[in-house]
């Protein structure tokens, strides 16, 4: 283990990486460990969009030839649904989420993330819901009527059996699992940072992901609703959105809208956060513009608040509220252009470096620029009219999510892979992952635009040779051919560069911020001695590191607490140790989940061993106890 | 079918939108990626070891700052004819004459549509489906409806699209300048054969649509031979009586498409089929083959029972 | 603002953390933010809930449709008993933060009494609801509401009646004192978060 500054730690006697594979199991299912809970939500996260890529390849061998019979209706609605629910819920939020919890302590210095145990829990949710919901498409009960679930169709009526309850308490499962990090993450950024890293000496990163935490808690609370809503409907006879006894169908597309727009903003914003280290490190200078990017972030978080409505252009609803939708639709395009206008300035007035990780950035600026545009044209009322729904429409989401957050997650994996594996991936295999996917991702997605604009609706499962869609629909499936070749590259380098790759020390990059002080792997925990912060480049200013924070015990491991703006020093917090509760909280909660899908009186029956097991949870246990009695000092 | 080759003023106005935003939004496309490969081309190389320059990064930042500020400006000021440019379309758009329109209430069904003609008196008014025609030059309201879950009405050479939601009724306006015959979907998810729920609309000189509405407005003629007749009780005493309405029989239920010109059809299935003899009879046997999941049940007819049908069906022109 | 940490000739500084306390109170604590993120979570499930209920009101001529509004009494009782809890709730409270125990020990029990009473009377609210959940769009509402309020009554009652167990049973440390400090905060959220929603149910349909 190499240290080239002095953040010497040594390994904690709680966290044993050796011992016998009974005691290694234990510990991994009870770890508190932000690194480890999220280094768990970021490989999940992949697993699962490795299964939404598998389901979008048999989408696009379906539709690559006219009348296909690969797949018939009932398979494809299932398919289809599957890949959206699967990219949106199960891989584009938990993996920034993942990433977050592991990079925001190291970044702002801190020994662990606030309430870990409740990362903890919220990961076994997570988990616990994404298997759930493919057990009912291996089950061939899956959710069928398309990510956004819009009712009558998935209403008790016309939505027969199971499916649509699969759907919605998978909802239930990663709207709490996504709520509890969120939390997690504005507490550390607010209270857990570095003696001197007051507010505006915060990395980028950390801003976008603390923004993004808020957005979740104001966002994800009506798709919970919405679809707790749409569960009871289904289950106990209530009339929500039931015209015929006063429900409106249009309330599940106001409230789901309501959180379905912030909802791919807040994939968004991570990846904006991952592009700012990135572009800094590899312009060898700080991103230009500090405050107007922070204000970006906080406007871009306010505007995404008032678009829902673009997503209901077609509906009845009063022209001129629709006017007003447009306007905010294309307004919300000027904090980001006053980011990428930062970024380029960053990389005009810098030294560039062409890493793998800057390559995936550039992509963004094409990619999501594209997507971008295609978006201020969908804000537009009359042309939103006739491409909404349409193959138009799948062209700009793919090119702004593609874009917008997989290309600069991309980058971000190649960039903190070796902090967090200590090996670097290979250079050369990114390049031809990246022109790969590059090209792969334009072959598939370009076409889109003409076959919307030619008539093609979206979820279709087959289509007529007169349309004139075949060449072009088959284009698409061969790009999605090349980009699954792409991925494939990924998949090899990261397993070559686990076991092969070159050994990367602490800071590989020469990068700026905290987490790059410390060994690759970070130890357990991330700091013995927390550093004093000096400026908002801590390893590029001068006195950028101003000093060390002794005396924080590790019998309880202790956190420092500051304040919210000035980061100074205020109290110590004893950081829970690892436990088993919240893996057994989440098992009761699973089992109160899933029987309510089945019985009402699941959630009587189930709350009773969901609040043992949170009880046994909180409850202080004597050694630790004992630790923190030894050292307590009262305000 | 194509949303760039209009055939009337509500789609003529959106493509010339979409011929100002493609212009527009391309230009700013090119700058931007222009100046993305420009930056990366042109800075000065950075080695692997090339030192941070965070304190000397503040010089030129002043001229950094200014032309953010100013690329931000023209963005803005872009945007905002894009949204006057939207908002000149919307006003276009709601101001399209309805004045001596002709009324249609639509009905979207999973998986067709159901249209009444409500011209006229009270006698003068038809139901049909999955085919509409209308005279070119006059506008057409509709009045839209869902009788199950939301179905939304697009025929892109003539207009927008619009949703028909359970529980609303919506108006919705075109008029087609060109004689033609346009083909529309349903472009909202509805289950299992959305794929399979298109909708013509055949544009046709005004006397050449007079002359279809006054048929339409007969009912079905007395069928001349003995096997239609024999058809027509097949029809009316097995289960296509249960769902299908003829016009001048018992037949008179609204569950599935109106019947009595079906045979004039250009389509069957809702533009699933080209409306043949054949396949005409390859529905009726078993239309889970051709639409697996809609609403109509196969039938095993008697082989005799079977031809008679067909030959009954073949009548209702 | 960051000079205490700096030395004035720049030489690296030391803190030494030992000095500092091991709780604090209020915004302080790690357990208020946390509280305060649950909160703000509940008060928009609670708003897009009451938003709800209006727009199903658009949607209805006559409201509530088919049914007369929740009757007054239990709902107007539960209010006051809610109010008044806040009493012994803030006597907990500020027991707390004195680390007076003994004061932490009445209050909490006397706080719990409440939580039997005003769960009892909730009970009774459900049935002068008038309707059913299935009964129409507006039943559905009106139980959806006053059902998310009560899982948030149910489990700050839970919450309490641990802490309870644990102020008599101990093990006892100063960030329990903490404990009690949030969580008689939040029994004052889910007082405040009631006010809104009685208004909707028992008052908006009189009144507008």
């Amino acid at each position: 283990m190499s240290v080239a500054t002095t953040a010497v730690t040594p390994p904690s006697a709680h966290e044993p990486e050796r011992g016998h594979a009974g005691a290694r199991i234990v510990n991994a299912l009870a770890t508190v460990d932000h690194k480890r809970i999220g280094l768990r939500f970021i490989v999940t996260a992949f697993a699962f969009a490795l299964a939404g890529g598998v389901l979008s390849g048999l989408v696009r061998h379906q539709l690559a030839a006219p009348q296909s019979t690969f797949l018939g209706p009932d398979a494809y609605d299932q398919i289809f649904s599957m890949h959206g629910t699967t990219m949106m819920f199960l891989f584009a939020v938990p993996v920034m989420q993942g990433m977050a919890l592991y990079l925001v302590p190291l970044m702002v210095g801190t020994r662990n993330i606030a309430f870990p145990r409740m990362a903890a829990y919220a990961y076994w949710m997570y988990l616990a819901g994404g298997i759930f919901v493919y057990a009912g498409l291996l089950l061939n009960i899956g959710p069928d009527v398309g990510w956004f679930s819009y009712v009558p169709l998935a209403g008790p009526q016309y939505g027969v059996g199971k499916r649509s309850d699969f759907w919605a308490q998978l909802i239930t499962f990663t709207e709490v699992s996504s709520l509890l990090i969120a939390i997690s993450v504005i507490t550390t950024a607010f209270k857990l940072r570095a003696p001197g890293m007051s507010l505006d000496r915060i990395p980028l990163f950390v801003w976008a992901m603390l923004v993004t935490s808020f957005m979740i808690v104001f966002a994800m609370p009506a798709v919970m609703l919405a679809s707790t809503e749409l569960l009871l409907d289904r289950l106990v006879g209530t009339h929500f959105f039931n015209p015929s006894e006063g429900g409106d169908p249009l309330l599940w597309q106001h409230l789901f809208w309501f959180f379905g727009h912030p909802e791919v903003y807040l994939i968004f914003m991570p990846a904006l956060g991952m592009m700012s280290p990135i572009i800094a490190t590899f312009s060898r200078r700080p991103v230009v513009g500090y405050p107007a990017m922070v204000l970006s972030l906080i406007a871009t978080a306010f505007l995404s608040f008032a678009l829902w409505v673009h997503h209901m252009f077609a509906t009845a609803i009063p022209e001129l509220g629709k006017t007003f939708f447009t306007a905010a639709s294309m307004m919300i395009a000027i904090p980001s252009a006053v980011q990428i206008f930062c970024w380029i300035a960053t990389l005009w007035t810098g030294r560039v470096r062409l890493t793998t990780p800057l390559l995936f950035v550039l992509g963004f600026f094409v990619i999501l620029t594209l997507g971008g545009m295609t978006g201020i044209m969908v804000a537009s009322v009359p042309l939103d009219l006739q491409v909404h729904d349409t193959y138009f429409v799948v062209a700009h989401l793919h090119y702004v999510l593609i874009g917008g957050a997989v290309f600069p997650l991309l980058g971000a994996v190649y960039f903190w892979f070796p902090k967090i594996t200590g090996r670097l991936l290979s250079e050369r295999l990114g390049r031809w992952h990246f022109a790969l996917l590059f090209v792969g991702i334009n072959v598939t997605f370009f076409p889109m635009h003409q076959l919307g604009l030619d008539g093609m609706p979206r979820r279709i499962y087959t289509y007529a040779a007169e349309t004139g869609w075949g060449p072009l629909n088959f284009v698409a499936s061969v790009g999605d051919m090349i980009t699954d070749v792409a991925m494939l590259l990924f998949a090899v380098n990261v397993v070559r560069s686990l076991w092969r790759g070159a050994v990367a020390g602490p800071n590989p990059w020469d990068a700026a911020t905290l987490e790059w002080a410390v060994a690759s792997p970070p130890p357990s925990p991330n700091f013995d001695e927390p550093p004093i912060v000096g400026g908002r480049e801590p390893l590029w200013d001068a006195g950028g590191i101003a000093g060390r924070v002794r005396g924080l015990a590790h019998e309880p491991p202790e956190a420092l607490v500051t304040t919210v703006v000035d980061a100074l020093p205020d109290h110590r917090y004893a950081l829970p140790q690892p436990t088993l509760w919240p893996l057994v909280s989440a098992l009761a909660t699973t089992a109160l989940f899933v029987g309510s899908v089945f019985t009402p009186w699941a959630v009587v029956w189930g709350a009773v061993p969901v609040g043992a097991a949170m009880t046994r949870w909180f409850w202080p246990r004597r050694w630790e106890y004992r630790q923190r009695i030894a050292v307590e000092r009262s305000p | 079918m194509s949303a760039l080759l209009p055939a009337g003023p509500q789609a003529a106005h959106v493509a010339a939108l979409w011929d100002v935003m493609l212009v527009v939004t391309g230009i700013v496309f090119v700058a931007i990626v222009a100046a993305t490969i420009v930056a990366v081309a042109r800075a000065r190389r950075g080695a692997a070891d090339a030192p941070s320059d965070a304190a000397g990064a503040t010089a030129g930042e002043q001229r950094s700052h200014r032309i953010i500020w100013a690329a931000v400006l023209a963005s803005t000021v872009l945007l905002a004819g894009l949204v006057v440019a939207s908002a000149v379309t919307d006003r276009a758009l709601a101001s399209l004459p309805t004045d001596g329109a002709l009324r249609i209430t639509l009905t979207a069904h999973q998986w067709w549509w159901e249209a009444t003609y409500e011209d006229g008196g009270v006698h003068d008014r038809f139901t049909t489906a999955n085919e509409l025609h209308i005279p070119v030059g006059r506008p057409v309201l509709f009045t839209l409806a869902a009788s199950d879950v939301i179905h939304s009405l697009w025929v892109p050479e003539l207009s927008g699209k619009k949703d028909l939601i359970p529980g609303r009724v919506a108006p919705h306006a075109w008029r087609a300048d060109r004689a033609g015959t346009y083909r529309g979907v349903c472009a909202e998810f509805c289950g299992y054969q959305h794929a399979h729920m298109a909708l013509l609309v055949i544009a046709e000189a005004p006397d050449a649509y007079a002359a279809w509405a006054e048929r339409q407005r007969q009912p079905a003629a007395e069928p001349a031979d003995d096997a239609a007749k024999r058809g027509r009780d097949v029809f009316l005493t097995s289960t296509c009586a249960m769902c299908h309405a003829v016009d001048g029989t018992t037949a008179q239920a609204q569950r599935a498409p109106n019947l009595t010109h079906v045979a004039s059809r250009r389509t069957i299935a809702a533009g699933t089929l080209a409306n043949s003899p054949a396949n005409r009879a390859a529905w009726i046997a078993d239309p889970q083959a051709i639409k697996p999941g809609a609403n109509m049940p196969p039938h095993a007819l008697r082989p005799e029972d079977a031809r008679a049908l067909f030959a009954y069906v073949d009548t209702l022109q | 603002m960051n000079d205490a940490l700096t030395r004035p000739d720049g030489a690296a500084r030391v803190l030494d953390a030992k000095g500092l306390p091991t709780y604090a109170f209020g915004n302080r604590s790690v357990m208020w933010w946390g509280t305060m993120g649950l909160m703000a979570i509940e008060s928009t499930v609670f708003a897009l809930a009451i938003v709800c209920y209006f727009y199903l009101w658009t949607r209805i001529d006559r409201w509530p449709p088919g049914v007369p509004p929740p009757a007054l009494l239990w709902g107007t009782l539960n209010t006051l008993i809610l109010l008044v809890s806040v009493w012994p709730n803030q006597f907990t409270k500020h027991a707390a933060e004195r680390r007076d125990l003994r004061g932490v020990r009445i209050g909490i029990v006397v706080s719990l009494a409440f939580a039997a009473a005003f769960l009892g009377v909730r009970v009774l609210e459900f049935s002068a609801l008038g309707c059913r959940w299935d009964t129409n769009a507006y039943g559905s509402i009106v139980w959806l509401l006053l059902g998310l309020h009560t899982t948030h009554l149910v489990t700050d009652a839970y919450d309490t009646g641990v802490l309870a167990v644990l102020m008599f049973t101990g093990p006892l440390e100063g960030r329990r004192f903490v404990d009690v400090s949030e969580n008689a905060f939040y029994w004052n959220f889910v007082v405040a978060s009631w006010l809104p929603i009685y208004a909707v149910l028992y008052l908006a349909p009189r009144v507008l």
